[in-house]
C-alpha cells in the first residue's frame, strides 16, 4: 500500500463540480440527482464555479455529509503501534468519515486535560477531525472521578470509562455532575458480575464450541440501571454498542417516557452473529443453509470482541431500532490490536475489531438486503452521531464541503493493502463488499480520493 | 491470515473433531482401528509398522495426562513414526513464548503431525490455521475430544452391535465436559439417541443439541438405556465455584450405581473416560464389576490413534 494513495492531505481543491451525483441529506431528508459544486472548500451554487473547473461525471454515485463515528480506538498516546492518530484518521477518511470520536482507553488513559489537549494538538492535520472523549474516573480505574469540568473546558466532547461500565459506586455522581456541564456520559454497558470470564455471547454456539457465555442480561441490566439515572439526573446518556433486543428494548421504552437517552450500535453487530466464532460467514439477515457447526475457521481471534456477537434475533432487532429511530447512530468500535494479541486461543485474544473502513460497506450490504433503506443508514452515520456531541451535518449550500462521495454498488475485497488501518483484525477479511468511497471532503480538504 | 485456509485445509488433514464426519468416515476408522488392533496383537504388524516412517509426530500436552499422551506415543511408535514429546513442563512455554510461537518451532523442527491437548477451547484450530503440520486434537477446553469419542463408538459397538436406534445416557458435568461434546457428536451420528443428566447447571444449555434429548433426572436417564457413560467429576470444581450443590448432593442425587443401573437396559454397560473418582461419579463396585467397559475403552485407545494418525498423515484407504 502507498502511503501516497490515503488521506492524502490537499489543498482545497480550487473547484470541484460533481455531475449527476445521487446528493443525499440526512437532515433536511433531500434525495435527488444534482451536480454538487465546491468552491474554495465550499458548497456553493453551480453556476459560482468558473468554467474551467475540474468536473466529475459522478452518474450512479451517492454524495452525503462526511460521517461522524462516535467510538474509535487510536491506541495513541501507548499502544504497541497497531494504530496511530495519524493512521486512524487516514482510515477514517478512506471509510468516509471526517471526524472521528477517540476513546479514552489509551495509555496513559486521557484522564487529565494536558492529555485531551495532546491528543488535540497532535491529531491537527489528520486526514479527519479528532474529538477526544475523556475518561469519567482517573485512569478508567472506577476509583476517583475525573475532574469533568477541566476535561469539558479541554475540549471533551463527552466522557466514558469504555472497557467497563461507570461502576455502581460513580454513576449517580458523574450523571448528576455532567447534567450540569450538559456532556454526554458514553456507556459501555457491562455488569462484570454476570459477564464473568466469558468471552462470547451465551447460547446454542457457545455451548457447542465449549467457550463462557455471556447472557443478554449482562448488559441489559446496566442499561436498565443507567437509564433510570438519566432519568433521575437529566443527564444525557449515550449508550454505545448495544448488541441484545433486551437493551433496544429498553431504550425504545426510555424514549417515549422522554428520558433523555440516546444509543449507537456498531456495524459488526447488526450484521454478524455469534455464528462466526464458530467459523461461519453469513450476515445475520442471510438464511443459514446448514446448521450451527463448528467448521475448521472456528475461534478466530478476530471474532472476540466485548459485547460478544449477539444471536441473529438480537442482530434483526438492533436493525429494527435503526429503521425506528430507537437507535441513533452507528458507531464503529474500531479497535485494531497486533496480530500477537489475535493469534492466540480464544479466550486469550484481545476484543475488538477494526471497522472504519468497513462500516459504510455492511451498512450498504443490509440495504441492499432490504434490512435498512440507504436514508436510515446514512442517518445513523451523519447527523445521527453529530447530535450526540452537539454537531451537525449538511450538504446545503452555502456550508463548509465536508461530504463523502461513494459507489454504493461497486465491489471490494477486505484485505491488508487495501486497509489503510495500521492492523486488520477483522472477519471480513478476505469478503467482498458493497460500497466503495471515491472522494472524502473533511472541512472543506480532500482528504482521501480513489 | 486467514484468507489461504480453504487452500491449506484441502491440502492438510487435521482431526479436530469428530462433528463434522459422516458415518461413513468414523465406521472407517473404527474399522480400521479393528485391523490395527489384530495386527498389533498377533505381533504381525510389519506394513504397519511403516506405515508412517516418513512422519515424526509431537505430542504437545499443555495439561497433565497420562493414558491419552501414552496411548498416542505407542500408536504413533506402532505405525513407526518418529515420535517427539514436548514436555511442556520444561520447554520455553513457561518463559512465556506464545502457542502459535513454540508450534511453528515445532514445525521448523520437522514434527509433520501435531497431537495437542491445551486448556483453551479450540487452541487445536489455531494450531491448524497457523501451521502446516497436520493437527489432532487430544483435547481442548471444555470442546472437543474426538478420539476418545471415537474409542467410546467402538466400545460400544463392541459391546451392543450398530448403534441405530439405541439409547445411550451421559450423565454428569456434562457443560464442563469435552468428552461428552464430542460423544454427543459422534453417537447421534452413528444412529443413536443420547441423553445427558446432571445436575442443572452442567446439563443445562444441551435441548437445543440435535439427537439429544436432556433428562431431569438420573434415574430418567437411565431407564431403559442400552448403555451409561459417567464422567469425572472435577471434585475441585465444587470447592472453587458457586454451585447450588455440594459434593454430598451430588453424591446422592447422581453416582451411578448397580441398583440405579438396574433401571437401564438387563446387562446395559457402564463407560467412563477415566480416570474415575470412584466413589464419586460411579460406585467401585460398578467400575470394577461386569458391566464394566472402562478397561476396553483404554485398550480401544491405542488402535484407535493408530487409525486416527494414520488418517491425519494420509494414509491411502483410510477416512
Amino acid at each position: 500500500m502507498s502511503t501516497q494513495r490515503y488521506g492524502r492531505l490537499t489543498d482545497a481543491p480550487a473547484a470541484l463540480v460533481l455531475t449527476g451525483v445521487r446528493a443525499m441529506d440526512p437532515g433536511t431528508g433531500s434525495d435527488a440527482v444534482r451536480t454538487v459544486a465546491i468552491l474554495d472548500g465550499r458548497l456553493v451554487p453551480v453556476d459560482a464555479v468558473p468554467a474551467d473547473a475540474e468536473r466529475v461525471d459522478c452518474r450512479g454515485l451517492v454524495a452525503a455529509p462526511g460521517f461522524l463515528d462516535l467510538h474509535t480506538h487510536l491506541r495513541e498516546p501507548g499502544g504497541d503501534g497497531s494504530e496511530s492518530i495519524e493512521s486512524g484518521a487516514r482510515a477514517a477518511a478512506h471509510g468516509g468519515y471526517t471526524t472521528i470520536c477517540a476513546m479514552p482507553n489509551t495509555e496513559p488513559a486521557l484522564d487529565d486535560p494536558d492529555r485531551v489537549a495532546w491528543v488535540l494538538g497532535r491529531a491537527a492535520g489528520a486526514a479527519c477531525r479528532v474529538r477526544v472523549i475523556g475518561a469519567v474516573t482517573t485512569g478508567r480505574a472506577g476509583a476517583a472521578l475525573t475532574d469533568l469540568d477541566a476535561l469539558a473546558t479541554a475540549g471533551a466532547v463527552a466522557v466514558s470509562d469504555d472497557g467497563a461500565a461507570v461502576s455502581e459506586d460513580h454513576a449517580e455522581h458523574a450523571l448528576t455532575r455532567l447534567a450540569v456541564l450538559g456532556l454526554p456520559l458514553v456507556e459501555h454497558a457491562e455488569a462484570p458480575a454476570l459477564a464473568g470470564r466469558a468471552v462470547m455471547r451465551e447460547g446454542h454456539v457457545a455451548t457447542l464450541m465449549g467457550l463462557e457465555g455471556w447472557p443478554a442480561e449482562a448488559e441489559a441490566s446496566v442499561v436498565r440501571r443507567d437509564i433510570a439515572l438519566a432519568a433521575q439526573t437529566d443527564a444525557r446518556l449515550h449508550l454505545t454498542h448495544l448488541s441484545t433486543a433486551a437493551a433496544v428494548d429498553a431504550v425504545r421504552d426510555a424514549k417515549a417516557r422522554g428520558v433523555g437517552v440516546t444509543a449507537d450500535v456498531t456495524p459488526h453487530h447488526i450484521a454478524l452473529t455469534d455464528e462466526w466464532v464458530a467459523g461461519a460467514r453469513e450476515f445475520a439477515w442471510e438464511v443459514s443453509a446448514s446448521p450451527a457447526l463448528v467448521s475448521e475457521r472456528a475461534y478466530d481471534g478476530s471474532c472476540r470482541v466485548n459485547p460478544p456477537l449477539a444471536t441473529r434475533e438480537d442482530a434483526l432487532a438492533l436493525l429494527e431500532g435503526l429503521r425506528d429511530g430507537t437507535i441513533d447512530a452507528i458507531a464503529t468500535d474500531h479497535a485494531p490490536h497486533s496480530p500477537e494479541r489475535k493469534l492466540v486461543p480464544f479466550n486469550d485474544a484481545a476484543p475488538g475489531l477494526i471497522g472504519l473502513e468497513t462500516a459504510l460497506s455492511i451498512g450498504l450490504a443490509a440495504v441492499e438486503a432490504g434490512m435498512l433503506p440507504l436514508m436510515t443508514l446514512l442517518r445513523a452515520l451523519t447527523t445521527g452521531p453529530a447530535g450526540v456531541i452537539g454537531e451537525t451535518r449538511s450538504l446545503e449550500v452555502g456550508g463548509v464541503a465536508d461530504l463523502v462521495l461513494f459507489d454504493p454498488a461497486a465491489r471490494w475485497r477486505v484485505e491488508r493493502s487495501a486497509l489503510a488501518s495500521l492492523s486488520a483484525n477483522t472477519p471480513l477479511m478476505g469478503m467482498e463488499l458493497p460500497g466503495v468511497v471515491r472522494l472524502t471532503v473533511a472541512d472543506g480538504r480532500v482528504t482521501y480520493r480513489s | 491470515m486467514t484468507i489461504d485456509l480453504a487452500i491449506e485445509a484441502a491440502t492438510t488433514r487435521h482431526m479436530l473433531d469428530v462433528d463434522g464426519m459422516s458415518r461413513l468416515e468414523i465406521e472407517r476408522i473404527l474399522d480400521r482401528a479393528v485391523e490395527m488392533r489384530a495386527a498389533r496383537a498377533a505381533r504381525a504388524a510389519r506394513e504397519h509398522r511403516s506405515l508412517l516412517e516418513r512422519e515424526t509426530v509431537g505430542l504437545a500436552f499443555y495439561e497433565a495426562s497420562t493414558r491419552t499422551r501414552v496411548s498416542f506415543e505407542l500408536a504413533a511408535k506402532a505405525l513407526g513414526a518418529t515420535v517427539v514429546d514436548l514436555g511442556i513442563a520444561g520447554s520455553s512455554v513457561v518463559k512465556g513464548e506464545s502457542l502459535v510461537d513454540t508450534l511453528r518451532t515445532l514445525e521448523r523442527t520437522g514434527v509433520t503431525t501435531l497431537v495437542l491437548r491445551h486448556p483453551a477451547s479450540g487452541a487445536p484450530y489455531l494450531a491448524a490455521r497457523a501451521t502446516g503440520m497436520s493437527v489432532v486434537n487430544a483435547g481442548d477446553g471444555m470442546h472437543a475430544h474426538p478420539t476418545q469419542a471415537l474409542l467410546d463408538a467402538l466400545t460400544l459397538r463392541e459391546a451392543l452391535g450398530p448403534l441405530d436406534g439405541r439409547t445411550v445416557a451421559i450423565i454428569g458435568d456434562v457443560a464442563h465436559s469435552r468428552v461428552a461434546r464430542s460423544n454427543l457428536h459422534s453417537l447421534v451420528t452413528l444412529g443413536a439417541q443420547v441423553r445427558v443428566a446432571g445436575p442443572a447447571e452442567w446439563a443445562e444449555g444441551f435441548g437445543t443439541w440435535s439427537g439429544v434429548a436432556v433428562a431431569p433426572s438420573l434415574e430418567d436417564a437411565v431407564r431403559g438405556a442400552d448403555a451409561v457413560m459417567t464422567l469425572r467429576v472435577q471434585v475441585e470444581r465444587l470447592s472453587t465455584e458457586v454451585t447450588d450443590f455440594s459434593l454430598a448432593d451430588y453424591i446422592r442425587a447422581w453416582r451411578l450405581d448397580e441398583p440405579r443401573m438396574r433401571l437401564a437396559a438387563p446387562l446395559a454397560p457402564v463407560l467412563h473416560p477415566g480416570p474415575t473418582n470412584e466413589g464419586v461419579e460411579i460406585t467401585s463396585e460398578l467400575a470394577n464389576g461386569p458391566r464394566s467397559l472402562i478397561g476396553r475403552q483404554v485398550e480401544n485407545g491405542v488402535p484407535v490413534r493408530m487409525a486416527v494418525l494414520a488418517a491425519a498423515a494420509g494414509m491411502p484407504g483410510v477416512a
